[in-house]
This record gives C-alpha cells, sequence and structure tokens, in this order.
C-alpha cells in the first residue's frame, strides 16, 4: 500500500472528471444532466478515496505521510513531492468533502452553462486538494494561485449584479499579495538551493533577510485570510458569488492564507514571526472587534456572514501566532470548524435566495412557521458559529483563548469580546430572518427543504456535533504535528538567543 | 575558402536558394503559384530546420570571424523558423479571403527570415548591420502588404520611416565604436575591453554603446522607442502582424543578448542601467497604455512592448541565469502570440475582419472551444500558474533575483499584476458579456490547428517544463562561455 499514490489520485480525478465533461455531447439538456451527474459522482469517488487518508494516518508521528515524489523539473531540483502531515490532512478532507456538496447544492440553482460551471468546480478542487498536499514550493504556489482562475470564473460568470467588479476585485487583490510571495520563494530558492519543504523546514535562513521573505509572505497570506485592513474583497467576493462559490470561497479558500502562515511563515521564519506577533495580533483583534460590529449592521445575510468570516479568521491567525499548543490546535480545529459552518450557513443563504431570490434581511421574517426544518438547521449552524458549547465552533475558539491568555491577558481578553459580538450578530439575525410574525405576503407560500437539501446539509449538521461533543479523534491527528511545529519554533528562537548572546 | 568553411552556414545558403528560386517560379508562374509557393516555403523552412539540426553542434566561426554559429544560435533559430513557418501557414487562406494572395508574400518572410538568421550569427558589427537590414527591408513591404489600405501603407510607411532613423542610429553608434575601439569583430572588441583594466572604456565607447542599444530597442520595440507598435500592428494585415509580433522580436532579442553579454559583457556596468530604465519603462508603459485600448491588434501591441519588458529584465541581469531566463521566455511568448493571433483571425463578421474588443462579446456562448483557447491564452499571457507564460516569468524573476535587481523584480511583478486586468478583460468580454452576433466558421483547418497546437502547449508545459528550459540552459551556457 506504502506506494500507492493516493494523494495524486485524489488531487488529479477531479481533473479527470472534469476533462469527461468536456466531451459530453447532445444538446444543452442532456449536456446538463450528464454534467451535473458527472460532477457528482466524480466528487463523491474523491471524497471516499480521501478517506484513506483519515484512516491510514499514523497518528503518532509529525512526519509527512503518503509521501509521493517524482522529478519533475530536473534542471533546478524542483521535484513533485507530496504529502501531508497533521495540519494539513484535514483540509484536504475538508476540500473533498464541501466538493460534492457544493455540486449538490447547484443542482437546480444554476441554470445555465452547467458544463462549464461543474468543470470549474472540478478544476478547483484539484487545485484545493493540490495546494495542501504539495510539499515542494513551486508546486505549492502553482495550485496556490491557479485557484484564481476558477474562481474568477465563478464569480463572474455565475454571480450577481456586480459580478464583474467583484471578480475583477477578487483575482487582483490576491494576485498583487501572491506575486510578492512568488519573489520571496525564489530568494529562498536562491538561497537555500531548493523548493522541498522538508528540507527547507530545516534550513535555517539568516535572521537579516527572514524580516523582508516574512513580510513578502504577509501579503500574500494576509490577503487570503483576509486580514484587516486587506479583507474588503472578501465581502463583495461572497455578496456575489453564487451560493456554492461562496461556500468553496469561505470553506476552503480562506484557510489557504492561514495554512500558509501555519506551513511557510512560522517554521521558516522564525525570528521574524516573532518579531511581528505583536503586529498580526493588533490587525487580528482589530478584525474580530471591527468586522464584528460591521456584521452587526449588514442589511444583506451574505454580507453579514461574509464578515463574521473575517471576524472568525481573526480568531485563527490570534491562534496560530500564540506559538503554543494550545493556541495552534484551536486554530487549525476553528479553521476545519469554520470551513463546515460558514459554508453550511451560506448553505442556508442559498435555500431562502433560491426561492425569494433577495438576500435582504429585511424581506424576511417568520419562516418559522413555514419552514421548521430549515429553522433547525439553520439554528445549529448560528449557534455553532456563535461557538456554543457542545458544537465545533466552541472547541477551536476555547483552545485559541486558553492559548492566547498564556500570551497576553490584554489580546485575550479583547478578543474574548468578539465572541460576544459574534453572538450579538448571529442571533439577531436569526430572530429577524426565523421568528417573528410571519406577515409579509409573498412569504407565505414559501415550501420548506425538499429531500436534496437536506441530504446536502446532515453531513455538515453531523460533522457539526460530533466535532463539538466528541473532539478526540481530530485532535489526535493535529496533536502530533503541532506539538512538533512549536518545539521547532523554540528550539530555533533559543538557537537565535544563544548565538545573540555569544555575540554580545 | 575550403567548403568546411561553408558548412556553418550551410542553413542560411540553403534558405538564400530556396528564396531566389521561389522568386523565380513565382515571376514565371504568376499569383496563381502562391499555394504552391507558400507551401514550398513552408517546407523549405522544415528543411532548413533539418538541416540546422545536422549541422554539426558547438561553437565554430566562419567567414573570417564575421559569423558564428552555437547553441545559442540555433535555440533562437528553431524559434524563428517556427515563427516565419506558422506566420506563412496563417497567411494562406486569410490573403486569398481579401484577395491579397501573391507570391512574393513568402518570398519576403522567407527573405525577411534569412536575415534574422544572419542577425542571430552575427559576430561582427558589419554583418549585424547587413543581417540587420537585410530583415528590415522585407518586413517594410510585407507591412504594407495590403497596397489599397490606406491604413496598411500608412503602417508601412511609418514602420519605414522609424525603422530607417534607428537603423541610422544603430549604424552611427556601430561607427563610433569602430572608431573608438578600432574593430568592428566581436571578438576584438572584447578583447580589448578586457584590456582595458581598471581605466574604463571612453566616452565616445560609451555614446557608441547607448546609440547601438537605442537601435535595438527599437527592433523589439521597447519604451520608448516603442510608438511604431500599435499603429502597424493596427494597420498591418493580421498574419503579418502575428509574424511581426514573434519573429523579428525574438532575432533582436537575440542579437541584443548576443552584442551585450558578448563583446560588451565587460562593461556591464556601463549599460546595465540602460537596460534595467527600458526594462521598467516597457513593462509599466505596456501595462497601463492597453488598458484604454478597445482594439485589439492594438492591445496585443502594447502587450507585446510589456513583454518585450519582462525580457529585458533576464538581459539586465546578464547572467546565464538571465539569458536562460531569456530563451524560454520567448519561446513561450512565441506559442502565445501566435496561438493569439488565430483567434484575432478568427474574428470576422459577415466576411470582413472585425477587430474591436467588444466583438468578443459572449463568444463563450457562440464558439465555447475558441472562447476557451483565447482564455487560456490570456491567463498564460497574464502569467498565472499553471499555465506556460507562468513560467517564462518565474526563470526570469529568478535571474533578477539572482542577480540582486531587487526593486526591477518588485516593480516587475507588480506590473504584471496591472497587466493581468486587460487581460482578464478580454476574458471578461467573452465569458461575462452578453452575446453578440456570432462569427463567420470561416477559420481554415491549418490555423485551426495551428491554435490547438500552440493552446495545447500552453496547458501542458507545466508537466515537462525540462524539454524546453534544458535547451535553452545548455544555449545559454554555451553564449556565455564562449
Amino acid at each position: 500500500m506504502s506506494d500507492f499514490p493516493i494523494l495524486s489520485l485524489v488531487t488529479f480525478l477531479p481533473l479527470v472528471g472534469a476533462l469527461a465533461i468536456l466531451i459530453i455531447r447532445g444538446d444543452d439538456e442532456v449536456v446538463a444532466r450528464n454534467a451535473r451527474a458527472t460532477a457528482l459522482w466524480t466528487s463523491l469517488i474523491t471524497f471516499f478515496l480521501s478517506l484513506m487518508l483519515w484512516t491510514g494516518f499514523d497518528r503518532k508521528s509529525a512526519a509527512f505521510q503518503f509521501v509521493e515524489k517524482n522529478p519533475w523539473i530536473e534542471s533546478f531540483g524542483i521535484n513533485y513531492h507530496m504529502g501531508v502531515d497533521g495540519i494539513s490532512v484535514l483540509f484536504v478532507l475538508l476540500s473533498t468533502l464541501l466538493t460534492p456538496i457544493c455540486v449538490l447544492a447547484s443542482w437546480d440553482a444554476i441554470k445555465v452553462r452547467v458544463r462549464e460551471y461543474m468543470i470549474a468546480f472540478l478544476v478547483l478542487e484539484t487545485l484545493m486538494v493540490g495546494m495542501f498536499c504539495a510539499l515542494d514550493f513551486v508546486l505549492f504556489y502553482i495550485f496556490f494561485e491557479g485557484v484564481l482562475i476558477p474562481m474568477f470564473l465563478i464569480i463572474g460568470v455565475w454571480g450577481g449584479q456586480r459580478r464583474v467588479y467583484a471578480a475583477f476585485k477578487f483575482f487582483l487583490y490576491t494576485l498583487t499579495g501572491s506575486v510578492l510571495m512568488l519573489l520571496a520563494i525564489l530568494a529562498i530558492y536562491l538561497h537555500a538551493g531548493t523548493t522541498d519543504l522538508p528540507t527547507l523546514l530545516k534550513y535555517a535562513l539568516p535572521s537579516n533577510i527572514q524580516y523582508w521573505l516574512w513580510l513578502a509572505f504577509f501579503a500574500s497570506f494576509a490577503v487570503k485570510v483576509p486580514m484587516w485592513p486587506v479583507h474588503t474583497w472578501l465581502p463583495d467576493a461572497h455578496v456575489e458569488a453564487p451560493t456554492a462559490g461562496s461556500v468553496i470561497l469561505a470553506g476552503v479558500l480562506l484557510k489557504m492564507g492561514a495554512y500558509g502562515f501555519l506551513r511557510f511563515s512560522v517554521p521558516m521564519l522564525p525570528v521574524a514571526t516573532d518579531f511581528f506577533t505583536p503586529m498580526v495580533f493588533t490587525l487580528s483583534i482589530i478584525a474580530v472587534i471591527y468586522t464584528s460590529l460591521v456584521a452587526l449592521v449588514q442589511l444583506d445575510m451574505k454580507k453579514l456572514i461574509a464578515y463574521s468570516s473575517v471576524a472568525h479568521m481573526g480568531f485563527v491567525t490570534l491562534g496560530i501566532f500564540t506559538l503554543n499548543q494550545q493556541g495552534v490546535t484551536g486554530a487549525i480545529y476553528q479553521m476545519l470548524s469554520h470551513g463546515i459552518v460558514s459554508a453550511a450557513l451560506f448553505l442556508c443563504v442559498g435555500v431562502i435566495y433560491d426561492r425569494m431570490h433577495t438576500r435582504e434581511i429585511a424581506r424576511y421574517g417568520g419562516l418559522a412557521e413555514r419552514m421548521p426544518v430549515y429553522a433547525f438547521f439553520f439554528m445549529v449552524f448560528m449557534l455553532a458559529s456563535v461557538g456554543l458549547p457542545g458544537t465545533s465552533g466552541f472547541v477551536g475558539e476555547i483552545l485559541v483563548l486558553v492559548g492566547l491568555f498564556q500570551v497576553s491577558t490584554w489580546a485575550a481578553t479583547l478578543a474574548a469580546t468578539g465572541v460576544i459580538l459574534g453572538a450579538a450578530y448571529m442571533l439577531w439575525l436569526y430572530r429577524r430572518v426565523i421568528f417573528g410574525k410571519l406577515t409579509k405576503d409573498d412569504l407565505k407560500s414559501i415550501m420548506d427543504m425538499n429531500r436534496r437539501e437536506v441530504a446536502v446539509f446532515t453531513p455538515l449538521l453531523v460533522l457539526t456535533i460530533l466535532m463539538g461533543v466528541y473532539p478526540g479523534p481530530f485532535l489526535e491527528i493535529i496533536e502530533v504535528s503541532v506539538a512538533n511545529l512549536v518545539d521547532q519554533h523554540k528550539s530555533a528562537m533559543a538557537a537565535v538567543e544563544a548565538l545573540s548572546v555569544v555575540g554580545r | 575558402m575550403s567548403m568546411n568553411q561553408l558548412m556553418p552556414a550551410l542553413p542560411e545558403i540553403v534558405l538564400a536558394c530556396t528564396c531566389m528560386t521561389l522568386l523565380m517560379l513565382g515571376v514565371f508562374r504568376g499569383d496563381s503559384s502562391t499555394r504552391s509557393v507558400s507551401w514550398i516555403s513552408v517546407l523549405a523552412l522544415v528543411v532548413v530546420g533539418v538541416v540546422l539540426t545536422s549541422v554539426q553542434s558547438g561553437r565554430m566561426v566562419a567567414f573570417g570571424g564575421q559569423f558564428i554559429v552555437d547553441d545559442f544560435g540555433h535555440f533562437m533559430k528553431w524559434l524563428i523558423i517556427i515563427g516565419s513557418s506558422l506566420a506563412i501557414i496563417m497567411s494562406i487562406n486569410f490573403n486569398e479571403q481579401e484577395r491579397i494572395a501573391r507570391f512574393e508574400y513568402p518570398v519576403l518572410i522567407l527573405f525577411a527570415t534569412l536575415g534574422m538568421f544572419m542577425m542571430v550569427s552575427a559576430n561582427d558589427l558589419i554583418s549585424l548591420y547587413v543581417g540587420l537590414e537585410l530583415q528590415s527591408l522585407a518586413l517594410y513591404v510585407v507591412a504594407a502588404f495590403r497596397r489599397d489600405s490606406l491604413k496598411s501603407s500608412e503602417a508601412g510607411l511609418k514602420y519605414f520611416v522609424l525603422g530607417a532613423l534607428s537603423s541610422g542610429m544603430l549604424l552611427y553608434g556601430c561607427s563610433l565604436i569602430y572608431g573608438f575601439a578600432g574593430t568592428t569583430s566581436f571578438e576584438g572588441l572584447a578583447t580589448l575591453f578586457k584590456g582595458l583594466g581598471g581605466t574604463g572604456p571612453s566616452v565616445g565607447l560609451v555614446v557608441g554603446l547607448v546609440f547601438l542599444i537605442a537601435g535595438l530597442a527599437f527592433k523589439i520595440s521597447a519604451v520608448p522607442f516603442h510608438m511604431w507598435t500599435p499603429d502597424v500592428y493596427e494597420g498591418a494585415p493580421t498574419p503579418v502582424t502575428a509574424f511581426f509580433a514573434v519573429a523579428p522580436k525574438i532575432a533582436a532579442i537575440a542579437l541584443f543578448i548576443r552584442v551585450l553579454t558578448g563583446p560588451f559583457g565587460v562593461l556591464i556596468a556601463e549599460w546595465q542601467q540602460v537596460i534595467i530604465l527600458i526594462s521598467i519603462a516597457s513593462m509599466v508603459l505596456g501595462a497601463l497604455a492597453a488598458i484604454w485600448q478597445d482594439n485589439i491588434k492594438r492591445l496585443l501591441a502594447y502587450s507585446s512592448i510589456g513583454h518585450m519588458g519582462y525580457a529585458l529584465i533576464g538581459l539586465a541581469a546578464g547572467t546565464e541565469a538571465g539569458v536562460r531566463g531569456i530563451l524560454v521566455y520567448m519561446a513561450i511568448y512565441l506559442a502565445m502570440n501566435v496561438g493569439t493571433f488565430c483567434c484575432v483571425l478568427a474574428m470576422r463578421r459577415t466576411g470582413r475582419m472585425v477587430e474591436g474588443i467588444s466583438d468578443l462579446a459572449g463568444l463563450s456562448r457562440n464558439q465555447p472551444m475558441l472562447a476557451l483557447a483565447l482564455a487560456i491564452l490570456m491567463f498564460s499571457m497574464a502569467g498565472i500558474p499553471p499555465l506556460a507564460g507562468f513560467f517564462g516569468k518565474l526563470y526570469i524573476f529568478l535571474a533578477a533575483i539572482e542577480s540582486g535587481l531587487y526593486a526591477l523584480a518588485i516593480v516587475g511583478v507588480l506590473a504584471s499584476v496591472i497587466g493581468a486586468y486587460y487581460y482578464l478583460r478580454i476574458i471578461k468580454v467573452m465569458y461575462f458579456d452578453e452575446p453578440a452576433e456570432a462569427f463567420d466558421r470561416t477559420i481554415s483547418g491549418e490555423v485551426k490547428v495551428i491554435l490547438v497546437g500552440m493552446t495545447l502547449f500552453v496547458t501542458f508545459f507545466i508537466i515537462r517544463p525540462d524539454i524546453i528550459v534544458g535547451g535553452a540552459g545548455t544555449a545559454a551556457r554555451m553564449l556565455l562561455a564562449g
């Protein structure tokens, strides 16, 4: 089993599906039906294949597993190097889980150009999974930036009113950050002579260039996370994107930035990470409090959830830069939880949007009367987003706060207010949409969720509760790798300090 | 002179003989022979390619040091062959549709190709000039090939006047260099400069060098010598534009590299800042000016100005990595441009060419495959991975960082973000906008094949980049070792 290329298979199977869809012939109706089916089956098979990662993963080891290494650009010593560790493996699963859900969620909602739509999603899956598996810097960059192409098209072709503006803003914002990172990657390559990640993780770059490299990485990852003040592309992109686009955007794409911090900035540039931690804390706390306040006054449901995403990702960056076991574990857990919960919340908005074609909060009210099942699902995800104990959101938040308290009481106190604000805007949103009297005429005939929609939400609901009640199996996977990361950082810092003492 | 002396120039000799034979064939048979002359020209180019490969590789000098062949030259000549033959193939149907099918066209392209070969192999200021002029004279004529069209004539005239001016500048630079150095041979110049030691070259030499650079910068349409580009691109018939965008630029940049890294290699301190300046200006102007263009050919003109700016980054680095970067970049640039111009050729409505970007509206619904190909090429031009354009930029920036040109690299990547905007705009028009009237489906089989080939190359370059990168690496190593 050991040399079975499971990662490549999971990565490139969706691409095969996309090619298959490309060659479907027939009139529009047939093409659409076959494209949907092919996309669903491909993504489902990919998901079940990726479950092998869950079962086969050695939880005691911090090393990269399922490693594949083949020569690729030999003149530069760049390899096609894939592998996962405790930090990345769950994100692979998150990506493979969300893709079939997106396909299902778009089953009826997308009526035009279904073929292209499904191709875009499958290509996107390939790129996302590949990004989390890549163990070579150049390979990583290719996947990381390649994501822009399908996402640009998804927002631009199937988006809402201002889709062109949103698509361009998304593309150019993230591209600007990424190209600076590319230069940093090249600088590291010239310095260390390799782009191989496992080698680079052990390579100590000189402190004086670490600061510049860190800033270049930061430019890319901060836009992707997104951190305040470069978050403004996110609400636009979310509002204009089709439901499934928002799901992927919030569920996986936002994690790419935070994953980048964890994978590159922290272990490779320890000195600079230490130096810039106060800045990250400041920006993250501003993000948590400011965007929560902004979320409170939103009139558009999707925009509200988009701002809540920024706030939640603020927690993630806080957690990562605590650089202790609880904080980092919490950050990863929070990302996974947010990946599921925010995806589900966008799907919730999608359900009523498909019926009413508006996302304006004021146009709704009293939905509980006509849509009890919907109200139930929405409630669970809303509470998970707030971080109610017993849901996945709680585990991540509490771990981050525990970690943060060890580093800075002030930061933790301020971050905790974000939790309260989070409860305020989410509960208020729920009250305005679901409760109250059903007075609006056009809502009186609204239908509750159909079977397909329930099928979409059920796995997410189960996971939300499971991750809240029984986080053990998930934490078990994350723990060892995080411990390794934290230890490495500590010893790197100790080495630097020892050096500076000698220098004195 | 023994036969051995002629061997290195065998491809050029074959090409020259073919040119004259075809000219005679055309004259005797008249315009009815256009189609066969065209295909024979393509065949001849293929034969030249075969000869090129079979001629013993390695570094060889002939004609008393005037002429040099090496791996670098081989690489560039191959690119030129591909560019020229594709330009001929693309023109066959187009010229017939536009009623400008004349046998002179392929013959002129062949003559231009011969000139380019001479440029690439020049090892002396005299042979440099001869090659350049042979190329330019042929190009002036093809630019004005649609004689009845005001725009085409204007393009030809503009190109001729400005081209003559730049040739004059170049020649003036050469004469200054000769006057102050006492030799026109590249080897002689190199020895002379190496012997200078710490004293540095005389002012006259530096002025001569600047004039030389100005003349060459005109040929690759780098800012501030770019003014002719948009007008000529727009005015010339589309296959001619495709040819202009590719082959002459490859030849000129090859010449640029050979002159600056060869004889003037030790004087890098004198010319590096000039190249950096030209490079930044080209990238920034190429990116900004393209934003306001409505005509796709003008847009591609600014795009090529920008691309030349990136290629010059590699030259500014002046290292082996830099040269390799340029070679890879030019190979990819060739594929992207030829592919894109194939798409432009497909833009034909009720029997007439249309060139507005807005004419592409909704192409993704009328002709999804054509739109997909153009979208891939545009993303590639913008340098988005996993497409080939990204690798071109990757190697260029690698060279820049290796040489410590951080500011240049940062300006470069930021300009590429601005540039991405207008490439995206084309995709936006094709994919996001409501469909306009459909194009005629008169695109010929040959053009289709070329388009598919180029698109596949751009898409699948990622799988084995080494095929090109390895060859480019060898070529660069040989150039700088010699």
